[in-house]
């Protein structure tokens, strides 16, 4: 398993120019590991809608690196939005799901089928470009450079331990973060 | 006995004109025909989803990235979407125009179908301004709509009936 703070952090060293919509478990955890909050959106509300919201900005910006901080719960709130995005097909959208089994931020309980879901196999079934899947911290260190820079939508499962204690950072809302990111996007695209 | 609707393609043509980028849709038979002359324009990317919370969200991505999407579902699918509606486009204030199929809709007899009885109540609970399309005598309504929800920077829906 691979601490999801350090997944993070690795992801983080590598997110360049990107935008990163973070959710629930990521969303806490980005926080302090952001290098450009400005191009940050912590994703709140909307029950699983990360990935869409992420897809939305993916098309909207086609030339600008998108990377979904996703959950297994959420993404199984949302399971649709898999087939959606390999539909529309970005190849600027890379989409990592935290598989840690359990609802993190609600104390713990475990998600449906928890540790028997494949989600790396519903991605590629789905129709992802390509699906990935990692336990181990220095593999996944040593493939992202690479994944990052694949033709999208790419998935990337990272297996993650069950903490059942949330993230000690807080929850910012999301009226902020997307102002925010706004303001960010803007000041991006008139400086090029 | 077909039923009385607005044109297709007319009201194509006054999405065009707003200036819309993008439909972001889920199928529905009340509104069915609407598909093929969707299919066949260019000038607005079909974003087809498979449930309908998820149109609001690609739709909030969409207008953050600078462009201006509108969401076509039905009102069964509007009543699936309700949290995406609060968490995102209510709170966030988006100048979101939301294309509802108005499923149980009837000119001249009240609705016995709940899908009809409970829309117009949920959106003015929700403040929600909506405007009625039951044929191309009621297409001055869109631009009025995208006006409304581009000033007030908040949805706004257009129910379109086919009875």
């Amino acid at each position: 398993m691979i601490d999801s703070f350090e997944a993070l952090r690795v992801i983080s060293q590598h997110r360049g120019e990107a935008i990163v919509v973070a959710t629930m478990t990521a969303n806490r955890e980005w926080v302090p590991l952001s290098t450009r909050r400005d191009l940050d959106c912590l994703f709140t509300g909307a029950m699983g809608k990360a990935s869409s919201f992420g897809l939305g900005l993916a098309l909207a910006l086609p030339e600008h690196k998108v990377i979904v901080l996703d959950g297994d719960g959420s993404l199984l709130m949302n399971l649709g939005t898999l087939v959606t995005i390999a539909h529309m097909a970005p190849a600027n959208l890379a989409h990592f799901v935290f598989e840690n089994g359990i609802y993190r931020t609600t104390k713990g309980q475990p998600v449906p089928n928890a540790g028997r879901t494949n989600f790396k196999g519903l991605a590629e079934a789905a129709g992802y470009r390509r699906s990935y899947e990692f336990s181990d911290l220095e593999k996944f260190r040593a493939a992202l450079e690479g994944i990052l820079s694949e033709r999208g939508p790419v998935f990337i499962c990272l297996k993650v331990p069950p903490t059942a204690t949330p993230p000690p950072y807080p929850m910012i809302q999301l009226a902020d973060t997307v102002a925010t990111l706004a303001a960010g996007l803007k000041r991006l695209y008139e400086k090029r | 006995m077909a039923g009385q609707h607005v044109t297709a393609a007319r009201l194509l043509e006054e999405l065009k004109k707003c200036g819309f980028t993008h439909i972001v849709w889920l199928a529905d038979g009340e509104t069915s025909f609407m598909w093929e002359a969707m299919t066949r324009q260019r000038e607005m990317t079909l974003v087809p989803v498979c449930r309908e919370g998820e149109a609001i969200a690609i739709a909030a991505g969409l207008l953050l990235g600078g462009k201006k999407p509108l969401v076509f579902h039905q009102n069964t699918g509007f009543f699936e979407s309700g949290d995406s509606v609060r968490g995102l486009a209510l709170d966030l204030k988006l100048p979101l125009l939301l294309l509802i199929s108005y499923r149980g809709w009837k000119r001249n007899a009240p609705s016995t179908d709940s899908a009809a009885i409970y829309l117009e109540p949920i959106l003015d609970t929700w403040g929600i301004r909506h405007y009625l399309l039951t044929s191309d005598e009621d297409l001055a309504n869109v631009a009025t709509a995208e006006k409304e929800a581009r000033e007030a920077s908040r949805p706004v829906a257009l129910l379109i009936t086919n009875e």
